[in-house]
């Protein structure tokens, strides 16, 4: 389906009206926006190494030095959570995109092949689906192994079954539609079909849930790496600086709750800002997604 | 208002809210109607028709509708003064309404006879619970439903059933006045006569009085004593049914709608319409609204028009009436 | 009428067992592929190559993979479930205790998430618009994005390290000590609860604010029904059609949340099983773990489709 260019600069504006009438989504994206900023400048912004260890001021409370402390051997936790947004950031978007090539491909294959292709992959599918998300991830993790890959790969996998539901229903309408029906009477082949009218119409509804699983998958990240299951230390993780915290709770409760609430803001901007996208470009898709 | 008269409205304006918009659907609208009296009120689309009718059952969406000024009376209440419990005592008591689509205006949840016994409840509670559920059979006899069929649900009945079943509701506790909203537009055209004769029936025997709101002036030739016609949120003219399609006198309007109807006695090869559409109910209008439709209209119909009685009882909102009125009133 | 309804839950059950299969078999082949032998792990570096084998041997981890499978399966029917390597006993033995304990974290907080999150539904639809609604939709928002380790702490923090109120850590049953059971149980219960409250107010909400608009809902309003009466009986009973299927899930959802509350408030749950049966690859616990939780949420559905017959009079025709 092509959409004429004009047609196509008015679906952008009224995307980015909707997406953006309602102050809440700004003040977010604006939020995003500081901690995309301080993840890539981190070497700039974060006063100290986050990894630099200094016993002579372990277990520092707030002070001027220390905006938020120290923790057990001295790093300073302002400066290992500017640099934990890269880890939510990368893992966020990495474990996204995993699941959703992982969750295109096989709808894709299970729509366009069908048949017993098709029940395997779906039940297969449901399978996944019928364990709880964390359950899964921890799982995955537990057998992958730690270390920033393998929870990518865990939870990016873990999420990957909606990708796989919404893309075969899409890939099923598509078929029905008029227009692919056009193009396969005319002797267009089923790959030319495949690649040219199917994929390139999957991939709006991916990207929508692809916003909306960006705050799952960073409280994924979160949860594995507090249960030691995820990031390997010294890598500062916000989920892991909690749970370091958790030990010295009764002396600086500033060490688990600071990174904690860094969690809670990012999550918290990215669904709204996936809600809000949703919205914009598919209001449809409210009821399924 | 005299003894008889059962429904007062005067002047009432009722306008609602959208967006930055203010939609002004009733504009001094005024009628009155006698115990036992069917009334027509007639219109296209638009009209106000509906919006009248919510503002007598205190039914306009919250928030969004409003009654801005005017005053409305029902069998001696000031409804617009009325707290919520007066209204809630009169709601489906007094006054209840038959909504235009019945497939949707039962709730999908509860059983037929459980939607019917609890206007029934509400408003009959001195009854005891055998009581109320022998008044749940009888209403559902009377509106030609077997009672057996009491503890189904709506979607086990027909369109035709489920309207029978609304007209139950609102006859249950046979309130003085059932307002009628397009009763018949959603069903089959074979189930529409039946409904309508059950209606009449119904209201003959109970003595209810009835606001018919339709657009079908071949409906209202067979069921109502008085016809009010509405356009742009105010009454054009207004009378005995026998005056109005006697078509001795006629608002340009109503002889727009007249016009309208196909006839078989006459050898007519097209239906006259009336051209454009009704004035945007955003915006202010002074003078006639119908003016900009209107052929015969001229400078003089931008002012303030007011009712004519043309023959006794008989009321058209229009300039051209003005020496009929008084020549009449001369007389 | 009734059939109808019974038929669709066998086909329900049909297709759950289809999953179960599925899950379990994928759950055994994924940990064969793991690195590490729990043998090894269980006898420590000093075991000789005899000990190893005869203990391989004794766990049946000498055979292919699907002929264990199959004898995991087979032994299912005889109520037996396998052997813990590192806990040496059977694991039928103490699974169900585990569970009956993460079940005492769940279903309080089920419970209470239930009664609140469709009360603030309610309550926001009703003032739709309104500072109110703004108020529970954002702490709906916070809610669903508030990782649970972090409220947890926040909740020691407060109650146990400023306040004093409640012990911290640990737990007793409430059929060995109630009272005490109770103290230790408030705060995993209040974290168990916060996603499901958040969901379901946002759940409620749009369901009703979906069902505020229905003709039936004026319908009643014309009979004269009480504001009271409108809301209980015309508009939650029709908007609870969606909110159930979302109640069903998140009952399943919570057993796994679990793992993190087990895991910061050291209760002996299900959560707490798995996380130690993965670290030393305990396959035949992971294994039957994985099940419980699956057959638990196969249950779930099945009450959410059993309920869906009482609420919604149009399924049971269908």
């Amino acid at each position: 389906m092509k959409i004429s260019n004009s047609a196509h600069s008015y679906k952008s504006k009224r995307f980015f009206r909707v997406l953006l009438a309602r102050k809440t989504v700004i003040l977010c994206l604006i939020i995003l926006a500081a901690m995309a900023f301080f993840a890539i400048f981190a070497r700039f912004i974060a006063p100290y190494d986050p990894y630099k260890q200094d016993l002579n001021n372990t277990l520092q409370t707030i002070s001027r030095d220390h905006l938020l402390g120290t923790d057990a051997m001295g790093r300073d936790t302002f400066s290992r959570i500017i640099y934990g947004t890269r880890i939510s950031f990368s893992v966020g978007l990495a474990s996204v995109l995993i699941a959703g090539t992982i969750g295109m491909v096989l709808g894709v294959t299970a729509g366009v092949v069908g048949g017993i292709v098709d029940t395997i992959i779906m039940r297969l599918m449901d399978a996944m689906m019928s364990i709880p998300l964390i359950v899964l991830a921890i799982f995955l993790g537990g057998i992958l192994g730690k270390g920033l890959p393998n929870v990518m790969l865990a939870v990016g996998i873990s999420a990957a079954p909606s990708f796989a539901r919404l893309t075969r229903g899409q890939v099923l309408t598509l078929r029905e539609s008029d227009y692919v029906t056009a193009s396969t009477i005319c002797g267009s082949s089923r790959f030319r079909t495949t690649v040219k009218h199917i994929i390139p119409n999957c991939i709006s509804p991916n990207i929508v849930l692809m916003t909306m699983n960006l705050g799952g998958a960073i409280l994924a990240e979160a949860n594995l790496s507090f249960l030691g299951l995820g990031i390997n230390p010294p890598l500062p993780s916000w989920g892991g600086m909690v749970a370091d915290g958790n030990a010295f709770l009764r002396m600086i409760p500033v060490m688990a709750v600071a990174p904690g609430l860094f969690i809670l803001l990012m999550v918290l901007c990215f669904n709204i800002v996936g809600d809000a996208v949703r919205d914009a470009l598919d209001p449809r898709l409210r009821g399924s997604l | 208002m005299s003894e008889k008269t059962l429904l007062e409205i005067k002047n009432l304006f009722v306008e609602y809210k959208v967006e930055d918009a203010v939609v002004r659907a009733v504009n001094g609208l005024s009628l009155s109607l006698d115990y036992g009296e069917a009334m027509g009120l007639v219109g296209e689309t638009g009209a106000g028709k509906t919006t009248t009718a919510l503002s007598i059952m205190k039914l306009l969406p919250e928030r969004i509708g409003e009654v801005t000024s005017g005053s409305l009376h029902l069998d001696g209440v000031n409804i617009l003064n009325c707290s919520e419990d007066q209204i809630r005592k009169m709601q489906g008591n007094v006054v209840s309404m038959i909504f235009q689509d019945p497939m949707t205006s039962l709730n999908p949840v509860m059983t037929v006879g459980d939607q019917i016994l609890e206007v029934l409840k509400i408003h009959r509670s001195e009854l005891s619970r055998q009581e109320l559920d022998r008044a749940v059979d009888d209403m559902m006899e009377l509106v030609g439903i077997p009672s057996y069929r009491k503890e189904e649900y709506p979607h086990q009945f027909s369109g035709g059933m489920k309207q029978r079943i609304v007209i139950a509701i609102a006859l249950a506790c046979e309130p003085k006045l059932i307002l009628a909203d397009e009763p018949t537009t959603a069903l089959d055209v074979t189930i529409q006569a039946q409904m309508l004769s059950l209606i009449n029936d119904l209201k003959k025997r109970l003595n209810t009085a009835m606001v018919l709101i339709t657009h079908d002036l071949g409906v209202v030739a067979q069921t109502c004593d008085s016809v009010a016609v509405m356009y742009a949120g105010e009454i054009i003219e207004s009378g005995r049914v026998q005056e109005i399609f006697s078509g001795k006198y006629w608002h340009p309007y109503t002889k727009g709608l007249f016009g309208a109807i196909p006839k078989l006695d006459e050898d007519s090869k097209r239906l006259e319409t009336i051209d454009g559409l009704m004035p945007d109910p955003t915006e202010e209008i002074e003078g006639c609204r119908f003016a900009s439709r209107c052929k015969l209209a001229s400078d003089e119909c931008r002012r303030l028009q007011t009712m004519h009685e043309v023959e006794p009882g008989h009321f058209i909102r229009c300039r051209l009436f003005e020496s009929v009125g008084e020549r009449d009133g001369e007389k | 009428m009734k059939n109808k309804l019974m038929q669709m839950i066998l086909h329900r059950i049909g297709h759950s067992l289809i999953v179960l299969v599925l899950v379990t078999l994928l759950v055994f082949l994924v940990m064969q592929a793991v690195p590490g032998d729990p043998i090894k792990i269980f006898l420590g570096p000093s075991a000789t190559q005899e000990q190893i084998d005869h203990y391989t041997k004794l766990f049946g981890y000498d055979k292919p993979v699907l002929v264990q499978y199959g004898r995991w399966v087979l032994n299912l029917f005889h109520g037996q479930m396998g052997r813990s390597v590192l806990m040496q006993r059977e694991v039928s033995e103490f699974i169900f205790e585990k569970m009956a304990i993460t079940l005492t974290v769940v279903l309080p907080a089920f419970v209470l998430a239930v009664i609140i999150g469709t009360t603030l539904g309610v309550i926001a639809a009703l003032h739709r618009g309104k500072a109110v609604d703004s108020l529970v939709s954002t702490l709906a928002n916070i809610g669903m994005a508030t990782p649970l380790f972090w409220m947890g702490i926040l909740l020691i923090l407060l109650l146990t390290i400023k306040l004093g109120i409640l012990p911290v850590q640990g737990y007793v049953p409430p059929w060995v000590n109630f009272g005490k059971s109770v103290q230790r149980l408030i705060m995993p219960v209040i974290i168990c609860s916060l996603t499901p409250t958040a969901v379901f107010t946002r759940q409620t909400r749009s369901a009703m604010l979906e069902v505020i608009r229905q003709d039936y809902v004026r319908t009643a309003r014309a009979k004269g029904v009480s504001r009271k009466d409108i809301i209980l009986k015309h508009q939650l009973r029709n908007a609870l059609i969606p909110i159930i299927t979302v109640m069903g899930l998140q009952l399943g959802m919570m057993v796994g949340t679990t793992i993190i509350i087990e895991s910061l408030f050291v209760i002996p749950g299900l959560g707490s099983t798995m996380i130690t049966a993965i670290r030393s690859k305990d396959f035949m616990v992971v294994q039957n773990v994985v099940l419980v939780i699956s057959v638990f949420i196969i249950f779930c559905n099945l009450i959410v489709d059993l309920l869906y017959g009482v609420i919604d009079p149009r399924i049971r025709d269908r």
